[in-house]
This record gives C-alpha cells, structure tokens and sequence, in this order.
C-alpha cells in the first residue's frame, strides 16, 4: 500500500501547458484569490473614495445628518438590490422589479382607498398584494425556467405588460394616473409606523426603512453564505446543468429568487405608498436599471454565480450617496446620471476583469 | 475469488436499426483499473451511458458485485456505488473547493430556521478528501476555476469517492489536458485504486491507459476487438490495435516509474 498522503510533487516551473508563467505565479493566485473570496471589495472602496469626494465639498458627510440623508435615499434602493443581487448570482435578471413596485403600491391603493376604490384595511390589502406580488414572481420563474428562455426577455415581457396595466386599470379606477385615500384607512397609523415612519437617533432622524435595508442585508448574506440554499444559489447561476446534475434543484432554485426580487418589490411599493399616502401610476418604472447597477457595482457578475450581498448594498449606499451629496453641493442634479454610468463602467471592467482570472480554465 | 465488482457480459445496445454496441464483456475488480479504449465513434459513449444507468443494455447482463442490475436512472446507479465523472466534471470555476466539494450534498446543522449549511465541516473534509488523494490545498477556499486542469479533475474525483463511489467511470480524463497535467490525473487514478475502488477509465490514448491499466477492453465502431489482462497484451499491440499516434513515449516512462513508487 502506498503512502497516498504524500504529496504529488509540484511540476517543473514553466514547462506547464497552462501559460509556463513559472514561480511568480504562487504569489499571483493568491492575491487574486483573496480578491475573489470577497467581490464586495471593489463597492467598499467606492463606497470610502465617493464619500471622501463628497466629504471634501461639504462637511455634512460626516456628521449625523449627512449619514442620515443619504441612508434614506438609498435604503428603498437597498432593499431592492439585495433580493436583485441573490437573483444575479443565480444567474437571472429581472426587469419587472421596479415596475412591481408601482403594482403593488397602486393594487394597495385601489383596495384601501375609501373613494374610489373598495375601502378594504390596510391589513388585508398587505395580504392581497403580496400574494399578488409572489404569484407575478412566481410566473416569471416558471416563464424563464420552463421556456429555458433569457430571463432578460421574459421579465421584458412582464415590465411592459404591467406598465400597461397599472396606467390602464388607475385611469378606469381613478380617472387619474395616482391612487390617494390609503391614509384614510383604519389601521394606516400602525403600518405607517412599521414601514414607513422616521426614528431619532443622535438627533437626527432616520428613515426606519434604513432598518430594514440593514436588516434584509443581513439575512440576505446569511442565505447565500451559510445556508444550503445559497449554495444552490451559486451553483445554479454558475452552471444550472451541472448543478442538476449534482442534485441542485436549479429551477426550483430561480423561482424562488424571482419570488424573492417580487417580495421586495411589494416592500418597496407598500413602503412608498404608506410615506406618500398613496403612488403614481408611472412609480418604479425606470428604476430596475438601478438595482441591477447596485448589484453590479457591489462584485455581481452579468453571467451569474458570483457577487455579494453586502456589496449590492454598498452600491445602494453609493447611490445614496451620491444623489445626496450632489443635492449637498448644489450642482445639478442630472449629474448623477453621468456618476452613475462612470461608477458601473468601472465596475463591469473591475468585474470582468476578475472573472477572466477566475476562468482562466487550461481545458 | 468473489465476483467482479462490476462486469458487463456480452451487451449491446442498438438504435434503431444501429448497432451501437455489439457483444461487450468486460469486468473490474476492487483495486484495478480497467480501460476501454477506442477512437471517436467507437462507442464509448454508449458504453459509458450503460454503465452509468442512462440506458439500459438491448442485450447481455450487467452485473454489480455479482448481481445482475437494471438501472432505471444514473442515480440508482449512484446508489450502488457506480460514479461518474464525465468530461466537464460538473465543477463551477467561480466557486470555492468546498462549495464545489458539496453542490447538492451540503451537510447542515442546527434546526430550522437557524438551519446552515455547516461551513466548517465542509471545509474540513474537503481538505482531508484532496489530501488523501495527495494534494495539499493550501486554501480551500480557492475557486475551483484558478486550479490546474489535472487538481480539478482530482476535486471531482475525491467528490465521488466520499460520497460512495465503488466503481470510478471517469470519461476521457486525459483527453482535454496537456501532457504533464494528463501525467497527473494518472497518478490520481492510481490513488483511487490503492485505495480499492475499481477505475473504469475511458480514453482513446494508449499511452495513458497501458501504463495505469489490469485490463483493457478496445471497442471498434461498436464491438469489442478484445478483453485482455495486463500479461495477455503488451504495449506494441494495444498502439497498434488502437492504431493511435507513436508520441508521448516519455510520459509512459514516467509514468511507469510513477507506478512503481506509488504502488
């Protein structure tokens, strides 16, 4: 019996058929190692360079007040990006998830709505909507799964066939293209408080949404780093067929993220109708482009299986504060458009850049 | 003598009105390596499929440590301890080791909904599993994708045998990689088999297969041009029946004395 434990001796430097790249090449896998084991390190340095940049024209950054702006414009943002960033890296896009958001919020309008609509509590219209929200995400996992289609085309589909709707059914409910009246509901006070009301910490008041944002995070990156599930996750986006072939319910899998993309949808939207008291019929449209940014920026790859939670949150952070601090600044507001693209640019090329390494497979 | 761990005797399989494989009989015992060789279209494909539970042989009888089988699916062929690793491996490049380690096999702990995926263990084991197979990871946290060709080959090899695996198919592993790294995945085939498993090994390279094999079955365009035992068939004749290439003489020598150290 041969001593299987020793090691296979290490093969000559530079003769290999990978490259012949020689000894250096310890040195190089393990830097590039540790920059894949964390993909949220490119959005953790934006994150300190963006609010450094923004710290240097206004000295609000680093006080409480300019912590609790910019966690408020981006803690909506936040919540979405988690659920999108899960749903990236198994492998899938979803464009319907900003346009749920105005779904959700005007079906909570035309339920709870005394006037114009059935004058329902809030409590129930919570209930019809997220059903109505989970079932949407439901059809566009089966839609993407059965049909083996890009889900890029599918939730195309369902983004425009809801932008419809939602113009369609508020005019013929409302004569308007708004739904109001949620606040006249019975128990409003109450879930405006869960959702939607501000907490004073040091003073200063915070959305309690940035709780949940925070909160969403947390558990978002426990799922796919410590569960079996987020194993699943990985592996789906990575290779759905292998995965199958390994026993990974893959379809099972996507389906669930796409319900997950559509709950935080419903929470977007319930969150947004309770702070305005009601939603417009164009709410969230234009806005899946964001999420999917705020993925991308915190290490998501477009090609699936690999990214982090906590980075998608970052770049929601990133967006936050840049709006804010472009607000802080006084410069015009369409700036953000033109930081935003720069920001995702950089990204992709950090991205890409890292996934070539990583794939640098000597097949 | 008790029966081969896996023996197949006299099966075909026709599709159609082809005659994919014609009378095929072979067999491999706990520590051995048997080797079927052919070119591309000879069917080992086919062969593969069969022994793996994708289809069921038209004719002859497969037999699993003596008992003839019927395997209606490749996971009854799991079951029984028949596993394999076919050409891409089912590995995801971006993933770490141990996540690759336990893709669908995760072991978890504690009770829902604190239920997880138990990291730790599944680090540690697919440590201890390369190790045995003689690869020292200094991180198994490494992407899958950022190893060599031949240290992949040996993750999905290590995979099968903690899982159960008995009989190790391994389709074409050679065949994708350049020479030093194919010398290697030889190495890890005769690793699985001094530790008792039976190694089925398909490639069409005589040079990989006559230095590792105890049996070698050739297949041409579906039938079979012989079983033969290691002292039945020397190395010209198996190149010549294979009509193959007349390079990669020195990896043989390598891997012979490869053979000697590690056996």
């Amino acid at each position: 019996m041969a001593d299987i434990t020793a090691p296979i001796e290490p093969l000559p430097a530079g003769t290999a058929d990978d490259g012949g790249a020689g000894d250096e090449r310890i040195q190089d896998i393990g830097l590039i190692r540790r920059l894949l084991v964390r993909p949220e390190i490119g959005a953790l340095i934006g994150a300190i360079a963006v609010w450094l940049f923004f710290l240097f024209f206004d000295g609000k950054f680093i006080e409480v007040i300019g912590l609790a702006r910019f966690t408020d414009q981006a803690a909506t943002l936040g919540v979405m990006a988690v659920f999108v960033a899960l749903l990236m890296i198994g492998g899938e896009f979803d464009l319907s998830a900003g346009v749920m958001i105005g779904s959700t919020g005007l079906l909570l309008g035309y339920i709870t709505d005394p006037n114009d609509g059935a004058g329902w509590s809030i409590t129930t219209g919570l209930v019809i909507t997220l059903a109505f929200a989970l079932s949407i995400g439901f059809l566009n996992g089966m839609l993407v799964t059965r049909t083996k289609l890009p889900s890029f085309i599918i939730t195309l589909g369902t983004f425009f066939a809801l932008r419809g709707a939602n113009v369609g059914i508020t005019r013929i409910i409302t004569d308007e293209t708004r739904v109001t009246g949620v606040d006249d509901a019975p128990d409003y006070d109450f879930w405006f408080d869960v959702f939607s009301r501000q907490v004073t910490i040091a003073g200063e008041r915070f959305q309690i949404q940035v709780f949940w944002w925070i909160g969403l995070t947390i558990i978002g990156t426990w799922i796919l780093m410590r569960t079996k599930a987020g194993n699943w996750i990985f592996a789906s986006g990575g290779d759905a067929n292998a995965a199958r072939n390994m026993g990974v319910p893959a379809n099972a899998t996507k389906i669930g993220l796409f319900m997950g993309t559509a709950f935080a949808a419903w929470l977007v939207g319930i969150m947004r109708t309770l702070e305005s008291r009601g939603m417009t019929a164009s709410g969230g449209v234009g806005e899946e482009f964001e999420f999917i940014i705020a993925a991308v920026i915190g290490g998501c790859l477009l090609t699936g299986g690999y990214g982090s939670v906590i980075g998608a949150a970052l770049g929601a952070l990133i967006f936050g504060m840049t709006r804010t601090g472009i607000t802080f600044a006084g410069w015009d507001s369409e700036w953000f458009f033109s930081f935003l693209g720069g920001m995702l640019l950089f990204s992709v090329f950090l991205n890409n850049y890292v996934r070539h390494r990583a794939e640098r497979m000597g097949r | 003598m008790s029966a081969p761990l896996l023996e197949v005797d006299n099966v075909s399989k026709f599709f159609g009105s082809v005659i994919a494989l014609n009378d095929i009989t072979t067999s491999v015992n706990a520590g051995e390596v048997t080797c079927v060789l052919g070119d591309n279209g000879a069917g080992k494909s086919t062969f593969i499929k069969i022994l793996a539970g994708v289809h069921g042989p038209d004719r002859g009888e497969y037999r699993v440590e003596g008992e003839p089988v019927h395997f209606g699916s490749p996971r009854e062929a799991r079951e029984r301890g028949i596993a394999t690793v076919y050409q891409d491996l089912a590995l995801m490049p971006l993933m770490s080791i141990w996540r690759n380690f336990f893709v669908g096999s995760e072991p978890t702990v504690g009770v829902w909904p604190f239920k997880r995926f138990d990291t730790q263990r599944a680090k540690g084991i697919a440590h201890d599993e390369m190790a045995k197979m003689g690869i020292d990871i200094r991180d198994v946290n490494q992407p899958v994708g950022t190893m060599s060709g031949g240290e992949r080959q040996s993750v999905a090899i290590s995979r099968a045998i903690y899982f159960g695996a008995k009989v190790l198919i391994l389709d074409e592993p050679t065949s994708a990689l350049g020479v030093r790294q194919a010398g290697v995945v030889l190495k890890y085939i005769i690793q699985a088999r001094d530790r008792g498993l039976g190694v089925i090994f398909i490639t069409h390279n005589p040079h990989h297969a006559f230095p590792v094999g105890d049996r070698f079955v050739i297949l041409n365009r579906g039938r079979s041009l012989g079983n033969f035992g290691k002292d039945e068939i020397g190395r010209d004749e198996l190149i010549s029946m294979m009509a193959g290439g007349a390079e990669l003489e020195q990896l043989t020598h390598e891997l012979e004395s490869a053979r000697t150290d590690g056996g």
